[in-house]
């Protein structure tokens, strides 16, 4: 079973990668596609050319491939995970190899649900399975971790409210980021910049919607967030070290990253601070999670040290 | 934090004149202080400071791991230092952070919750003249009956509806204020008022509370009871006095460990006995998740180890026996450790210790010896243990009053020539039960092994109190994030054919689905489904 939960996981990586050259096709060659418009204005071919029906069709369908192929990266993660947790004979988030795994499913799930709801938000799918491919490769190569039971500090049932819950604010945080930097770019693109990453939000649907999108994805994973980090993690740190709160790396980082994600939510309802400024909190704030999640295990040695 | 900044002047207010300098100043500081922007900055500020507690050692965390920095960090330690990059959450730069955005706090939510009081007592405003301007509106639909009857039915549905509604009657016909989502506020403030909870909570358990260490080997003759001499380490809050402390006596049985084939830990449970205010021994046990909850203080298992016995007799044939804890230093429980026998060959005839007869022993312990001959433990169960061990004899130095390790010898009477290696380059190899007879005839026998666990012993009065608080501020974070303020009104004025009704609906805040929510209550309204 574990050997099956390793070739799954390289068929995974496989499909987010070919989910993302799809992706990267569409974007490339479709009809709206400004690097497509200058690769043939530099290949002297006329520019409305491509506002033929075949051509727009073609990146329609190389778009609608890579949904596909990522629903089917989707599965195959799925089934990585549940195969690895029954190899493992429990939760699978019990080192970091599992943990990323883990989070990073979630993050796709909530990606996917978000894709079908909102077809129009296809142009991201390039960032997301970009994301999730890195993601993946990172927790293979350089976190990848034998199949075993759970050291005894991590036998108790608070592993499965604790880190689930962090497991699962941390990947919709994750997807979080993905509108509000297209909102920062589109925005940037609505207001006349022209400078590269502005360039991109020429493709991107309405700042609006992006911007509501950050906002109710952030409410939705603070308070998730603030029960795994700020009561379930206490409450099992209360019963396994003998104190609910010891400024552990991993706890000062937690704190720092709630802190900078209130700070979002109480900018984004005060109607004097512009949504930019909130939104350029609420990417702060996925930069101290991403601290979180690879810094402090890599850089620090902590009491949350276990893989 | 003041989520409306930009509050509109009270009507005919005089103008601000020349008042006391001083007033005005403390008047601008104070709003100053409780302005959102003040808050925000505030609130990064404290996610900035609280990053260097994650970059060096905290005494709070480890007192070890400060000293290992100060020995390799020689200069730039002290220096830092003095900035309290080793007490960071304890700082003044830190306190004075955070004691700035509880008082903002505080001065946000208290007319926060005046007003709301205040709010939850007004009756809902009456319909505005013109209900097309509103964001949500629906004109005209028809009913046959009465207005009075029409509109008393909509005050009854929106009210099923948990709406605060208010009938009036106008000159042309009727309108029907109605208003929902007060707990928004409600819970906004039950989480800002959580927050200032378990913002004092901390500071009366770090008042009253206490915590201490302790190594516990294994047998009767090791416990310890509550006292701070028989902690290794305490800190008692400063309003805990030693005779504060409960009244318990505890002494471990038995240890057990298991380990998978790699080496991993796979469960450690201690079986102790315990006596609470002088009563009996019972037996009890604890292990890594599951402390020992006692009147008073919760004890837990936070390490382990293994503590050989060592016999020496001396030349004079008098023994004695230690048991001392190794350290353990790898995953497979290489351990390292001291046992100094200061009191040992005394002049049978006059009783007398010569300082130079002094007695140490510097090993490291394998639970699992390996035939490589190594000093390195193959597996962390006591499998094939071997003691690999040097003898020392001279001066220990323990008599010179200065702090000394127990964990090693005293450096400098070795370096001094005061403490010699008696035996070869080579460590002298040691199996349960052996005797190394050493060359002026005395002898070191490893006796046993005996296991040790590392406690945490603790008592916070607080930390249900602080549980409830944080139950509480999420409960309230819930509320005022997915609860949404907003109002509808409906105007019935007579109809040719009975009542036409007119609906303007306002969401008071950012509230995507009021749309939806609208639609439906005017499409019940208007088919007259309850």
């Amino acid at each position: 079973m574990a050997e099956l939960s390793n070739q799954l996981m390289a068929l995974t990586v496989l499909a987010y990668l070919a989910a993302m050259v799809c992706y990267a096709g569409e974007y490339a060659f479709g009809r709206r596609s400004h690097i497509g418009r200058a690769a043939l204005v530099g290949a002297g071919a006329p520019v409305p050319e491509l506002e033929k029906a075949p051509e727009r069709d073609r990146g329609e369908l190389v778009g609608r491939i890579g949904v596909a192929l990522n629903l089917i990266a989707l599965a195959l993660h799925l089934a990585t995970t549940v195969t690895r947790g029954v190899a493992a004979e429990r939760m699978p988030w019990g080192n970091m190899y599992e943990y990323i795994l883990s989070t990073a499913l979630i993050g796709s799930a909530v990606w996917a649900g978000v894709l079908l709801r909102k077809p129009a938000v296809r142009h991201l799918g390039l960032f997301a399975s970009l994301t999730l491919v890195v993601l993946l490769g990172a927790a293979a190569l350089v976190a990848y971790t034998p199949v075993g039971p759970l050291v005894p500090a991590l036998n108790s049932y608070w592993y499965v409210f604790h880190v689930s819950t962090i497991i699962i604010s941390s990947g919709i945080f994750l997807v979080g980021v993905v509108p509000a930097a297209m909102f920062l770019i589109k925005n940037g693109w609505d207001t006349g910049k022209r400078g590269f990453p502005y360039t991109l939000g020429k493709r991107v649907g309405d700042a609006g919607t992006l911007e509501r999108l950050t906002f109710r994805l952030h409410a939705f994973a603070f308070p998730l967030f603030t029960f795994g980090a700020l009561i379930a993690g206490p409450l099992w740190a209360e019963a396994s070290w003998g104190r609910y709160w010891g400024w552990d790396p991993k706890e000062v980082w937690a704190f720092i990253s709630w802190i900078v994600y209130a700070a979002y939510l109480h900018a984004r309802a005060t109607p004097s601070v512009k949504r930019t400024t909130a939104t350029w909190i609420a990417v702060i704030g996925f930069v101290t999670m991403l601290m979180n999640l690879f810094g402090v295990n890599l850089f620090f040695e902590g009491l949350h040290s276990y893989a | 934090m003041t989520v409306v900044e930009d509050r509109p002047a009270t009507a005919g207010a005089p103008p601000p004149g020349r008042g006391n300098p001083l007033w005005a100043l403390l008047r601008n500081s104070w709003r100053q202080l409780t302005s959102m922007r003040t808050a925000l900055i505030l609130l990064f500020l404290l996610a900035v400071a609280a990053v260097p507690g994650s970059i060096f050692p905290q005494r709070s965390v480890s007192r070890e791991n400060v000293a290992e920095y100060f020995a390799a960090h020689p200069k730039l330690a002290p220096a830092i230092d003095r900035l309290f990059a080793f007490d960071v959450y304890a700082s003044p730069w830190f306190a004075a952070i955070y004691l700035l955005l509880f008082t903002s706090l505080i001065g946000c939510v208290l007319p926060r919750l005046r007003d709301h009081v205040r709010a939850l007592r007004t009756v809902p405003p009456d319909a505005p003249k013109r209900l097309d301007r509103l964001p949500q509106h629906a004109p005209g639909a028809e009913r046959p009956e009465e207005p009075a009857a029409v509109a008393a039915e909509i005050a009854k549905t929106l009210r099923r509806r948990r709406w605060r509604t208010r009938l009036r009657e106008t000159s042309d016909g009727w309108t029907v204020a109605a208003e929902k989502g007060y707990l928004k506020e409600t819970g906004n403030l039950l989480f800002h008022f959580a927050m200032l909870a378990v913002l004092v909570g901390v500071g009366f358990g770090h008042w009253y509370g206490w915590h201490a260490n302790r190594l516990l080997v294994e047998g009767a003759d090791q416990g310890f009871c509550s006292a701070v001499t028989q902690f290794d380490e305490s800190v008692l809050g400063p309003r805990v006095d030693a005779s504060d402390l409960p009244d318990f006596c505890v002494r471990m049985t038995d240890f057990e460990s298991t380990f998978q084939s790699s080496g991993v830990p796979k469960s450690f449970e201690a079986t102790v006995e315990v006596s609470e205010n002088g009563g009996d021994y019972r037996p009890d046990r604890f292990t890594v998740n599951d402390p020992l909850r006692l009147d008073g203080a919760n004890i837990n298992l936070i390490g382990q180890g293994y503590a050989p016995v060592l016999r020496y007799t001396d030349r004079y044939g008098a023994s004695q026996t230690k048991v001392v804890p190794f350290l353990p230093g790898d995953l497979n429980m290489t351990s390292e450790g001291v046992v100094q026998f200061p009191d040992v060959n005394l002049d049978p005839a006059t009783g007398e210790r010569d300082p130079k007869l002094q007695m140490g022993f510097e090993g490291v312990f394998l639970p699992t010896g390996g035939t490589d001959g190594s000093a390195t433990s193959k597996f962390p169960a006591a499998d094939n243990p071997v003691l690999y061990i040097a003898a020392y004899r001279g001066d220990l130095g323990l008599d010179v009053g200065k702090p000394s390790s127990v964990y090693a010898l005293n450096r400098e009477q070795i370096a001094d020539g005061d403490l010699k290696k008696i035996s070869g380059e080579r460590p002298y190899v040691l199996r349960p039960g052996e005797k190394w007879t050493l060359d002026d005839g005395s002898t070191l026998e490893f006796a046993g092994i005996r296991r040790f666990a590392t406690i945490s012993i603790r008592h916070d009065p607080t930390q249900f109190l602080m549980l409830i608080g944080a139950v509480l501020g999420l409960a309230g974070l819930m509320l005022s994030l997915f609860t949404h303020r907003r109002r509808v009104w409906f105007r019935v004025v007579p109809a040719e054919n009975g009542s036409a009704i007119e609906a303007g609906g306002l969401p008071r805040t950012d509230y995507p689905g009021f749309g939806d929510e609208f639609a439906a209550l005017t499409r019940h309204i208007k088919e007259g489904t309850p």
